[in-house]
């Protein structure tokens, strides 16, 4: 969707460039993250999408099309943009600088007012209360998602985001972003992201591009980048402890295991009891008929029963969804001190177990370093 | 809200005393018989009165029409080399004053109305150019950025973006010049602009006070008159969301 071939930018009086020979592909409906520390290209390589900057040598295609050659108004007018200070117009109100683009492209007023509604509720802000405030009487959290409104006014193809959560305190910021991901799942935009947290890189990104001094490092998925970094720099970059940030990007259900070994509550006990002795188990997971978790069974609560099983359930404390992230699932075991977490839908359906060591198992996988790096953490100097 | 009715009070109050003191001043002054002279001729101070108004609000206009554009002008890319060198320029002209300014202009335009509009366009001008530079020149970087980024065009960047959020200094700009100008008007009766100056200088070299007053105190009211009307002019243009309490600039 948007390719960058060679593209070069030196400043005039600059002998060295600003962004040095990069080759990038993004893909239509992907967010793709610049990431690199400050002075590194990442903002220039944006701005060049949409002509702010012009591009020294090299060229961009979008959907095909050398941007080169097109009209630099249209082109402008066809990218959403979004920058880290917002850039409201203060002297207009949320609806007018909504309907900034749509005016310009002289739509007509009823198709304005019911596009910028439509916007508000989209970025959950109540058209009724926020239509006719100014700028300086929103919250840094609203005004940005106005920003973000306002980029996707006219439902551009692509859409081209500068730190846009940068100015946000960390609460909001992680709102934000779930948001907008949200969103994004819905609009399926092709998106250039520019940041420099690398959280933010790993959370928003299909592919994570990272630079370094106008040249890019490496470019790839975040896991990618998390697992076998191309050099130490990335490996600087991405942290020491880029095992734990996998965990926010691998889910449940990558890392359990499927349909574990359970019971229903009609099962008799001593059928039960006997099962448990063979397989050397302690406990045992009890379902309903439709597969629905009821709890668990211990081993010596069944020795000298009998009946069904559905009589000693003891109740489940603790379960995670399998589309939540091993983050949360790792500090859900860890807070109540258990080996074992059970994952369920929404319907309640037991789909799978997750236990310590086949967390540890996907977490480590592909990690080929050997050893520690102590002697290495200062040799970079870089603390993100 | 309650602050801004309180100041608003204020002010007002502060009003009503100006308006007693002008009364007892008045009535001083009319107990000296000062205000014979006004009193006899009112068709002739109504004549000069017009003809104050008239110079003032012709060179006023003219002025905008000059200063405002040229300030925009400078304040484009291609010119901001310029900028201040040009600036600097018009501030040292600014130091002339302004009878000088008249006397020059009489020595190639002669004398008559015309040489007293083009004096007072050129001594109006810098407070005019001034801000709008100031104003245009303010505007957050990032907001024009947005503009551009969004694709707007240099026209519609200037119209819709930086002209309304600079608005707020240009005006003030043009309330200074203008009330300055009512004040400098007075001096066309130099060249033969006519005017209220007429009754000013003649009551002074006459020593007549009752002469000098008809002429003096309908060019302050004149003064105050342009200061209040181009505050609500402000107000009124100025968009809510630019959040400046309206009126509390000027002279």
């Amino acid at each position: 969707m948007i390719k960058f071939e060679k593209v070069t930018k030196i400043y005039s009086g600059n002998r060295t460039a600003a962004v040095n020979d990069i080759d990038l592909e993004v893909a239509e409906g992907e967010i793709c993250v610049l990431i690199g520390s400050s002075g590194c290209g990442k903002t220039t390589l944006m701005r060049m999408v949409n002509r702010l900057i012009p591009i020294t040598s090299g060229a961009i295609h979008i959907d095909g099309q050398n941007i080169m050659g097109m009209d630099v108004i249209e082109l402008r007018r066809s990218i959403g943009y979004v920058i880290q200070q917002i850039g409201l117009f203060p002297h207009m109100t949320v609806s007018d600088n909504i309907a900034t683009v749509p005016k310009l492209l002289k739509w007509d007023k009823r198709r304005i007012q019911a596009r910028v509604d439509e916007l508000l509720s989209l970025v959950q802000l109540e058209p009724a209360v926020f239509r006719h405030r100014y700028p300086r009487e929103l919250s840094g959290g609203q005004a940005q998602r106005i920003g973000v409104a306002r980029a996707m006014a006219t439902d551009p193809p692509v859409m081209l985001m500068d730190e846009p959560f940068g100015a946000i305190d960390p609460i909001n910021r992680e709102v934000l972003q779930d948001e907008f991901l949200g969103i994004q799942e819905k609009i399926r935009k092709t998106i250039v992201f520019v940041t420099h947290d690398i959280h933010e890189a790993i959370k928003m990104g299909n592919k994570i591009a990272l630079l370094d001094a106008g040249r890019m490092v490496q470019f790839g998925t975040p896991e990618a980048l998390l697992t076998t970094p191309a050099n130490q720099f990335v490996k600087d970059f991405v942290g020491a402890d880029r095992a734990l940030k996998r965990l926010d990007l691998l889910k449940v259900q990558d890392a359990m295991m499927k349909n574990p070994v359970h019971c229903h509550d009609s099962d008799q006990a001593e059928a039960i009891f006997r099962l448990m002795q063979e397989k050397g188990l302690n406990y045992l997971l009890v379902c309903d008929a439709q597969d629905q978790l009821l709890g668990y069974v211990n081993l010596r609560d069944i020795v000298d029963y009998s009946g069904s099983v559905g009589g000693r359930i003891k109740p489940m404390t603790l379960t995670v969804h399998p589309n939540s992230n091993l983050k949360e699932a790792l500090s859900k075991m860890l807070s109540y001190d258990i080996g074992i977490v059970v994952a369920v839908d929404k319907d309640n359906k037991l789909v799978g177990i997750l236990n310590t060591m086949t967390l540890a198992a996907v977490v480590g996988q592909t990690y080929d370093e050997q050893g520690g790096r102590w002697g290495k953490i200062t040799a970079g100097g870089k603390i993100l | 809200m309650k602050a801004e009715s309180t100041v608003r009070s204020r002010s007002r109050g502060r009003g009503m005393a100006g308006m007693a003191l002008a009364f007892a001043a008045g009535g001083y002054f009319q107990h000296l018989g000062f205000f014979d002279f006004a009193i006899k001729n009112p068709g002739e101070i109504w004549k000069l009165f017009l003809q104050h108004i008239y110079l003032v609000i012709i060179s006023s206009v003219i002025s905008v029409a000059i200063g405002v554009p040229l300030g925009i002008l400078l304040t484009r890319n291609f010119m901001r080399r310029y900028r201040n060198w040009i600036l600097n320029i018009l501030g040292i002209c600014q130091t002339v004053p302004s009878l000088a300014v008249i006397a020059i202009a009489m020595t190639y335009l002669g004398i008559g109305k015309k040489t007293a509009i083009f004096a007072l366009v050129i001594y109006g001008l810098l407070p005019i150019i001034r801000n709008s530079v100031a104003g245009l020149a303010g505007i957050d970087p990032v907001i024009i950025d947005a503009g551009r980024g969004m694709g707007m065009n240099p026209a519609q960047l200037l119209f819709r973006v930086e002209l309304p959020n600079a608005l707020y200094i240009i005006l003030a700009g043009i309330r200074t010049s203008t009330v300055i100008n009512v004040g400098t008007a007075a001096m066309s009766f130099l060249v033969g602009g006519g005017g209220l100056g007429d009754l000013i200088f003649s009551g002074i070299s006459m020593v007549d006070p009752g002469y000098m007053l008809a002429g003096a105190v309908p060019t302050c009211m004149l003064a105050i008159f342009f200061n209040w009307f181009l505050g609500k002019v402000e107000s009124w243009a100025i968009s809510p969301g630019l959040c400046y309490s309206s009126g509390s600039a000027g002279p």
